[in-house]
């Protein structure tokens, strides 16, 4: 139903603390304003977005009215191993966004990064 | 009105009669500034081209850190779903913009410097959004889509992108002509309950602050924008609209042929700047 | 120049006042009606205190005023995006780490703008986000500690009306 975006870095090593970002395509409607007909906008906001990794939850965020339109979002993970993250988020009407991405971590024992 | 109290209040036939006399002297100059301003309706520009800036120089450092952003500038959305609304089939044929057009960086390649351009079936002004409808009607025979709808504005994005960087080129003679004479007329005249035409805030008095905003030069070649007032997209058009609620004059409605004129007249008065997407402006 | 009777001048007065009243309450509801992006008259929003703000998710535990950065513009240029961005200072160990932020608005309608999860996993306390402001007020960023306590930061941010008023 909405479009989402991901950006983690490019190169992740097992341990790295590295920041993730997720833009969410949703209008965030706060119930207050009208559209261009004059007509109120229900409220429909996202309640409710987490991230699992190794079918585990780390990271959960409950925005309210008070979170931007196409919200963004901003936390660190530590990288275990490679695996899937799934990003999930439901909003007031029901609706599920869901994004996942292969997350690749190299493991630490690998050799170093070539010097650039 | 206050003018006429003026007069009433005036005590000696003497202050009466200098008055008068100013009064005849300024309706003489008027007269005559009315005849010339017809002669030379050729081309005004109050705005010198050296002058010429983007939006972005009025606009506050969180802005200007969104738009530079190319992961989490709120118009990327849009532009991914453009790019995807290129490709998808449509109408009956299930023909895509793509199947048609190719590749969009090359079809499209300085495509939005030149619009609003004439339409050669219809002889109207068309803007890029009326454009890209007038395609999905008559050539991809599929549904119409609204203007200032997400679709339209989304494609209308996409399109515009393949001509970031270049130079805006409005051609603003032979069926245009018209066109252009009355956008330039429009912006140079007072309207609304505030009675202020564009150009006293736009090309004199830019840069200052009206209450926190900095007036900014009212510069097209950054549509469509995302407008953070609005939340979402937004076309040219539609800030135009918002103008005209600012001077509290009475909105046209959409589609109406006066805001393609004024866009026409804003994109040939914008020479020198690029064209600058996806946009965020408040 | 004519002389009104005690009870014209009377009769007279209250028609008029009674009109005016009836005409205002008019125009406040054709305000409401029209077209005007906000419906709600968010005009007359209370700041709220500290205590007010805090209050249901410290009930006795320490609360304190350190170990947190909270960063945010002095002046918003729109209030329907604000940029924000936390940092908690905590090692983000088991023994050791932060477990809920709550977002705070003094004036917003609604006073928990948002409130995240985190947990060890996370590494570093850091999180940022984009707000909405109802107007000018403080915000402030709890952050709720594994061992119970609290911390806070707080910042005053300015948001101003738009020049020109938009109806659409």
């Amino acid at each position: 139903m909405t479009a989402a975006r991901l950006q983690v870095p490019p190169r992740i090593v097992e341990g790295d603390v590295f920041k993730l970002r997720l833009l969410v395509q949703h209008p965030m409607d706060s119930g207050f304003l009208r559209n261009l007909e004059g007509v109120l906008v229900k409220r429909n906001v996202i309640r409710q977005l987490k991230c699992i990794y190794h079918d585990m939850e780390v990271f959960r965020v409950e925005p309210t009215t008070g979170t931007a339109a196409n919200p963004l979002f901003e936390f660190y993970l530590r990288a275990t191993t490679s695996g899937e993250l799934y990003f999930r988020w439901v909003d007031d009407k029901g609706y599920i966004g869901e994004l996942r991405h292969n997350l690749v971590v190299i493991p630490a024992n690998q050799s170093p990064a070539p010097k650039s | 009105m206050p003018r006429l109290c003026f007069l009433f209040s005036l005590s000696s036939t003497m202050q009466l009669r200098s008055v008068l006399s100013k009064s005849f002297f300024t309706a003489g100059l008027l007269c005559l500034s009315l005849f010339s301003h017809v002669s030379v309706m050729a081309q005004q520009r109050l705005l010198p081209l050296d002058k010429v800036q983007s939006g972005l120089a009025f606009t506050g450092p969180e802005i200007l850190e969104l738009q530079a952003d190319d992961f989490a500038n709120p118009a990327l959305p849009y532009l991914d779903k453009g790019a995807k609304l290129w490709s998808q089939g449509a109408g009956k044929a299930d023909k895509s913009c793509e199947s048609c057009h190719g590749d969009i960086n090359s079809s499209m390649k300085g495509v939005a410097t030149r619009y609003p351009a004439i339409d050669k079936a219809s002889k109207k002004l068309f803007n890029l959004e009326d454009r890209i409808r007038s395609c999905r009607t008559k050539q991809q025979k599929a549904s119409d889509w609204p203007l200032e709808s997400d679709e339209l504005l989304a494609v209308s994005l996409y399109v515009t992108s393949a001509s970031n960087g270049m130079p805006v080129q409005a051609t603003i003679d032979g069926a245009a002509k018209p066109h252009f004479e009355n956008g330039q007329k429009i912006f140079m005249t007072r309207q609304g309950q505030m009675n202020m035409a564009c150009t006293q805030c736009h090309d004199q008095r830019y840069g200052i602050k009206l209450y926190t905003d900095r007036l900014s030069q009212g510069q097209p070649n950054a549509y469509p924008a995302y407008r953070i007032e609005w939340q979402r997209l937004a076309s040219l058009e539609r800030r135009l609209r918002f103008c005209y609620n600012g001077v509290r004059a009475e909105v046209p409605a959409w589609g109406h042929g006066v805001m393609r004129d004024i866009s026409l007249y804003l994109m040939w008065r914008a020479q020198g700047l690029n064209i600058e997407v996806p946009s965020v402006r408040k | 120049m004519y002389l009104l009777s005690r009870r014209d001048w009377l009769r007279r007065f209250s028609l008029s006042t009674a009109g005016l009243w009836a005409w205002s309450t008019g125009l406040s509801k054709a305000q409401d009606m029209s077209v005007l992006g906000r419906v709600q008259d968010l005009s007359d929003a209370r700041l709220r205190t500290f205590d007010e703000m805090v209050s249901p998710y410290v009930v006795r535990q320490e609360l304190k005023n350190e170990g947190m950065g909270l960063t945010m513009p002095l002046l918003a240029d729109n209030g329907h995006l604000v940029p924000l961005s936390l940092k908690i200072d905590s090692p983000m160990t088991e023994e050791s780490h932060v477990t809920h932020v709550y977002v705070l608005s003094q004036l917003n309608p609604a006073p928990l703008i948002a409130m995240f999860v985190l947990g060890p996993w996370n590494g570093k306390a850091e999180l940022s986000m984009r707000v909405r402001l109802s107007g000018t007020q403080m915000v402030v960023a709890l952050a709720r500690m594994s061992d119970g306590n609290f911390r806070y930061a707080s910042r005053q941010v300015s948001v101003t009306e738009a020049a020109c008023v938009d109806n659409g």
